[in-house]
């Protein structure tokens, strides 16, 4: 890793005037793909900007339909809060699922959407339950923050600081993951909110995306007879060592039926 | 250089360090706590486990500078002088390990098992709990009935 000026902030005010201050720089939420990216030299900031001790990132409420989580929460308190279960049981499955403990006790919703790792979780759940993302500077409707591989729509000096989700009738998420890496191979989250079923699908493509060909068979309806004979784009599809754009294609219908299952 | 002072093992310690010194860098060269080990460069292995906290992190995924004020515990806290951990113990008498690379971060691992899961652990919670910790010697076996012994006998201590 190369050196690197390292800003403890404490507030998101601060940790803004300090990237704007920076040559380069990079802000660090719980560190567990930014620091091993930066052990490899694939990243090399000027500044490191440390989001750790902003406590006004780490509020979980359920206020007016909405569960709120603060982008600083770790997937381990997602995963245990009893707030969270409550309110949308899939999520904290979703954050008890990722990684391993030790890497759930320090990795962040807020991290993991603003890397946007194509095979992450927790674009799925954004995507699929229409969660509305918080930024120092704006609301980003989900479907508009994922724009590509490791993009978002964020700034350079834009910090994303609570993910809000409406809280859904039914929701499940099924992943067929990597047995090493715990990623998601394909990562399906089926959702009802408001009548309207969405899903969200990680893992199979360049970028977490809306499964628009899945809803349409679905007919609005947590029914998944439709499933089978859907046509999904194969040519989309990521091809690796660990699944052909061929099995992924089938691994997302596959993991949308267990889903749909698992709601109901 | 900053300087970073923090607990690690009931001990008030503090060093210089550079930004980008990682936390297992720090216990294992500048205190020379080389019970911590480092298997990769990719938060896999999970050799590297401490308790920072009380709350298990892979060392080598944690910059010094960011545990400045923090109480951290290192497989070099666990025994006292009336002899090891039981989790220790319930290792040796398991026969919990081969080479023994790995069983550093496999016993900080069980104790965090046993804070958030009891004393009472069946063999899938501790399989599905020890998936960020790799063994090329001993096929988990053992390390499993290790850490539902351990575990019981903290329970019973």
């Amino acid at each position: 890793m190369y050196e690197f000026n390292y800003r403890k902030v404490d507030s998101v005010a601060a940790a803004v005037e300090a990237m704007q201050q920076a040559e380069d720089g990079k802000f660090v939420a719980g560190g567990q793909t930014m620091l091993p990216t930066m052990k490899h030299r694939l990243a090399s900031p000027s500044d490191l900007i440390d989001l750790g001790g902003v406590a006004e990132l780490t509020v979980v409420n359920v206020e007016d339909g909405n569960l709120t989580v603060g982008a600083m929460t770790t997937h381990a308190a997602v995963a245990a809060s009893a707030e969270v279960q409550r309110a949308i049981p899939a999520l904290a499955r979703l954050a008890g699922n990722i990684g391993d403990p030790a890497v759930r006790n320090r990795g962040t919703i807020g991290g993991s959407i603003a890397n946007h790792d194509p095979a992450a979780d927790y674009p799925a759940a954004v995507i699929a339950l229409g969660a509305t993302v918080q930024t120092s500077k704006r609301a980003i409707p989900a479907e508009e923050f994922f724009t590509g591989m490791f993009e978002t729509a964020l700034e350079e000096d834009e910090i994303v600081t609570s993910v809000s989700f409406p809280l859904p009738e039914a929701a499940a998420y099924m992943k067929f993951e990597n047995p090493a890496s715990r990623y998601a191979i394909v990562g399906v989250f089926v959702a009802k909110t408001g009548g309207e079923v969405r899903v969200g699908v990680t893992g199979a493509t360049a970028c977490a995306h809306r499964g628009l060909l899945l809803e349409e068979a679905m007919g609005g309806e947590l029914d998944a007879s439709g499933i089978d004979s859907v046509e999904l784009p194969v040519e989309q599809m990521n091809s690796d060592i660990h699944a052909s754009a061929e099995y992924r294609a089938h691994l997302v219908k596959v993991m949308t039926k267990r889903a749909v299952e698992a709601c109901r | 250089m900053s300087t970073v002072s923090m607990t690690v093992n009931g001990k008030a310690v503090c060093g210089e360090v550079e930004s980008r010194t990682l936390l297992v860098q720090f216990l294992r060269e500048n205190l020379g706590l080389t019970g911590t080990h480092v298997g990769c460069d990719t938060s896999q292995c999970g050799a590297c486990v401490i308790h920072v906290n009380g709350k298990s992190v892979k060392s080598c995924t944690m910059l010094a500078i960011q545990a400045d004020g923090a109480d951290v515990t290192t497989i070099e806290g666990l025994a006292d002088e009336a002899g090891l951990h039981p989790m220790q113990q319930a290792f040796m008498d398991n026969h919990g390990l081969q080479c023994g690379f790995c069983t550093p971060g496999m016993v900080m691992s069980a104790l965090d098992i046993v804070n958030r899961n009891g004393n009472e652990l069946d063999e899938s919670t501790v399989r599905k709990e020890l998936e960020g910790n790799i063994c090329r010697c001993t096929g988990y076996h053992n390390i499993v009935k290790a850490v539902q012994a351990g575990a019981k006998a903290m329970g019973g201590s």
